[in-house]
């Protein structure tokens, strides 16, 4: 399978830097993310990979301990790179910024002990987003050195869900109230400084069904009114079609007999009425009418995200769930398609 | 193995009026919302006076029972078969009116329109993390305390656990009544206490410092806010205790709807021990969307060396069959046997990927019953280790909590949206039996 707009042509590396992954719950945001910043990471390269809501989904996927809040080697790319992975915790990042700008010492700590902490960027969810996108940009943006080359040549965020996700990025208008001036309202300018860039793109994950698909198209129509780029949909959980619906119409008008003849050809018992290939006919009948169905219910949805007119990525569905083999699978399908 | 699992029966909860409430409660995206709604319906056609709180339903869903106007108020659906003397409203939560609703029933007017206008209150009651359960709860004691209807079927918000139905409430509870806001609102009474002199130096700092951060003006709005509310609180947690001793009480049900996979099992097992411990009621769990096969007595693995089988007999018929056309074209020597070899080849990968068999799929051709059937034996086979996949987490279910019923829904093939598609989820929900044992 391929793009059916593929984003990058060739093995050039795509200009996107920042990728920013959300999609509505449980389509597997999470699980995308981790393999997209494994398919991002060819030869030589260096992707980071960074969760912000405290689930610790990242280690759950690795198999690996809880992440620290600060960047540890996570993977090897199946194309040879490396990957890295971070847990943001607001509250840190809070903790930090306060250290940075105030010098809160010990004061901070017992502040935090108080929940204090928690009070802020609870009353004043802008100013959490602000940090938690703060941090990841920053990494975005890192060189090794002043004028030296990039630290990470990708950054992957999994990110909040869709009905959340313009408000999460559009920082500046969420701590416009907050700070006119100051750190903060610096923060929050070179923030969408970089997410309103060409680096920055915003994918929705999506699975071909009516609820996912109907949050995807209103997500891309809010990040777009929000000036927010957006980069790809990316279709989860794919299931292969096996039977279109006009080979089930033919084989259930008149081919019945043909059909019992055929199981029975190939050791499937008798095809006279009553033997067990004639009786296996109806219901694998009934099993192809539902795989119709579906094939024509998830044409309707393919149908609905084509016409938001965006490069468009395929994840299949693996059977036995997602264990870290699953991933290097997607992120191998990811490539194939034209990822890098 | 298969374990022996009690079977849940919906229909004698359904019709036992001492039944009053019926929460379905379950992870996200696992079918509560249609579970909720299918109950309502089945309830109402069978005699009850029911209504349903949504939250968030489908789009085609939600107009296909009427609910088309957020007016947070439960309407009359229209097209239930109400002959048997029962009828069925339905509403959408809409938190941030039943919010307002809770202030307006709880200040005087001045005082609640101080807080409506309080620009943090505005964004709590839109989006503070929790609003939306402790609203459905919120909602959910106001219905019953209406008394119109002899049964109430909630839904609860989509949220990744199922526990935090349960916790939000608190969540929020806890918030408003937490340390720090005490803090803010009374310094002078904690630094009253040598130890917390340190702290409250740390305090003036603090409020310094976050004053700097979230806006001076913010941190007074919370402040209003917090006073304003003050004398409120105490209502607002009785009602919420109340809230939860309802759900603690006989006449409420509770359902764990799960999907049959690993971690929609997972979470409705954390679900149902936490039932257990805070004693609360539990029906039994919905086991939605379940695959059975008309032809379970064919294992995937027979079918699928039946369906080679015939791939290769296909293919060899029509290499056979373009080996005539080709003597048969005039001049047709070398370059058609090389042809007829290579779209051979391709044909067997096509067939081996699983690639679509479609009627026009060989040169416009119809479809050989060979190939048709190794198509049809190739979906049996794939449906068949969904079925054991599906089996073997159901059962690793049953072995950790072997008293709890079930009933199981098989899944539809479309999605369901409209009153007959919700009637045909409240059947096999009462049937409840597994399609394969
Ligand atoms: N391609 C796939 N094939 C099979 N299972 C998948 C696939 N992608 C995700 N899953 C499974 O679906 C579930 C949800 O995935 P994931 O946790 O990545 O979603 P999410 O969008 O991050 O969820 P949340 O909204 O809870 O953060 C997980 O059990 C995951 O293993
Ligand atoms: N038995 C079933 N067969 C087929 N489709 C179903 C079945 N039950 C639910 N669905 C479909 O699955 C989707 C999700 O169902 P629903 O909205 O009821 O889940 P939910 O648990 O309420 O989700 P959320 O957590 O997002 O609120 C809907 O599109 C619905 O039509
Ligand atoms: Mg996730
Ligand atoms: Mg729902």
């Amino acid at each position: 399978m391929s793009a059916q707009q593929p984003a990058a042509s060739g093995t050039a590396p795509s200009p996107t830097r920042f990728h920013i992954v959300t999609g509505k719950g449980g389509t597997g945001k999470t699980t995308v993310a981790a393999a997209l910043a494994l398919a991002l990471a060819g030869k030589g390269r260096r992707t980071l990979l960074v969760e912000v809501e405290g689930r610790h989904g990242i280690a759950q996927l690795f198999e690996s301990g809880e992440l620290p809040y600060e960047e540890r080697k996570i993977a090897v790319a199946p194309g040879g790179g490396e990957v890295f992975g971070m847990a943001i915790d607001p509250e840190l990042a809070l903790l930090d910024y306060l250290e940075m700008f105030y010098k809160l010492g010990r004061a901070g700590r017992a502040l935090k002990k108080l929940g204090a902490i928690d009070f802020a960027t609870t009353v004043a969810p802008g100013l959490r987003d602000v940090l938690l996108t703060g941090k990841a940009c920053e990494a975005v943006r890192r060189r090794t050195s002043k004028g030296g080359t990039r630290v990470y040549d990708a950054v992957v965020m999994d990110a909040p869900p869709t009905g959340r996700i313009t408000r999460f990025l559009n920082v500046n208008d969420e701590v416009a109230g907050l700070a006119r001036f100051g750190p903060i309202h610096n923060q929050a300018q070179a923030v969408m400084r970089v997410l309103k860039s060409a680096e920055t793109a915003v994918h929705l994950v999506t699975l071909l069904e009516e609820m996912p698909v109907q949050e995807t198209v209103d997500g891309v129509a809010e990040l777009r009114a929000a000036g927010l780029p957006v980069g790809s949909v990316l279709v989860n959980m794919v299931r292969p079609v096996l039977l279109d619906e006009e080979t089930v119409r033919t084989a259930a008008a008149g081919h019945r007999t043909a059909v019992a003849k055929a199981l029975s050809q190939a050791g499937l018992g008798g095809a006279r009425r009553g033997g067990l290939a004639e009786r296996l006919v109806d219901p694998l009948l009934e099993q192809a009418r539902e795989h119709a169905e579906r094939v024509a219910l998830e044409k309707r949805e393919r149908a609905e995200l084509e016409a938001l007119g965006l490069p468009t990525y395929e994840l299949e569905l693996l059977g036995d769930g997602v264990d870290v083999g699953g991933i290097y699978r997607l992120a191998h399908a990811l490539r194939d398609q034209g990822v890098r | 193995m298969t374990w022996q699992t009690p079977l849940l029966r919906v229909d004698p909860l359904l019709a036992d009026p001492a039944t009053r409430i019926i929460v379905c409660c379950g992870s996200g995206g696992v079918g509560k919302t249609t579970t909720a709604a299918a109950l309502g319906v089945r309830a109402a056609e069978q005699g009850r006076r029911v209504v349903v709180l949504t939250i968030d339903p489908a789009r085609r869903l939600a107009q296909s029972m009427g609910l088309t106007e957020l007016d947070n108020t439960p309407r009359r659906v229209e097209g239930i078969d109400e002959s048997a003397g029962g009828r069925l409203d339905a509403m959408m939560l809409d938190m941030k009116r039943t919010f307002d609703e809770v202030v307006l029933n709880n200040a005087d007017p001045a005082r609640a329109k101080a807080i409506l206008e309080n620009p943090f209150y505005q964004s709590l009651s839109a989006g503070f993390a929790g609003t939306q359960e402790y609203m459905a709860m919120e909602k959910l004691g106001q219905l019953r305390a209406r008394d119109e209807w002899d049964l109430i079927v909630v839904d609860t918000p989509p949220s990744r656990s199922a526990l935090d139905f349960l916790d939000a409430p608190k969540r929020l509870g806890s918030f408003l009544d937490g340390k720090f806001i005490k803090l803010l609102m009374a310094p002078a009474k904690a630094g009253g206490r040598a130890g917390m002199l340190f702290l409250n130096a740390g305090m003036s700092m603090m409020t310094g410092a976050l004053n700097k951060v979230v806006g001076a003006h913010l941190l007074r709005d919370v402040q209003t806010f917090v006073a304003a509310m003050d004398t409120m609180f105490g209502g607002f947690r009785k009602r919420a205790d109340a809230t939860y001793r309802l759900l603690q009480a006989p006449g409420t049900a509770f359902l764990v709807v799960a999907a049959p996979e690993r971690d929609a099992l997972r979470e409705a097992s954390y679900f149902v021990e936490r039932l257990a411990a805070e004693t609360m009621p539990l029906a039994g769990l919905v086991l939605n969307r379940v695959h059975g096969s008309g032809a379970a007595q064919l294992t995937a693995e027979r079918a699928l060396s039946a369906a080679e089988q015939l791939e290769d007999l296909a293919a060899e018929e029509e290499d056979e069959g373009r080996a005539e056309d080709g003597t048969g074209a005039a001049g047709g020597t070398g370059d058609g046997a090389e042809d007829a070899a290579g779209d051979g080849a391709a044909a067997e990968d096509a067939a081996t990927d699983g690639a679509t068999v479609s009627g026009a799929a060989v040169d416009g051709q119809e479809l050989s019953p060979e190939s048709l059937a190794a198509g049809l034996l190739r979906l049996h086979a794939e449906r068949m280790q969904v079925v054991e996949r599906e089996r073997r987490t159901r059962d690793r279910f049953a072995s950790l909590h072997p008293e709890v019923p079930v009933a199981e829904v098989a899944a539809l093939p479309g999605d369901v949206h409209d009153l007959a598609g919700l009637r045909t989820v409240g059947e096999r929900l009462a049937d409840g039996r597994p399609a394969v044992t």
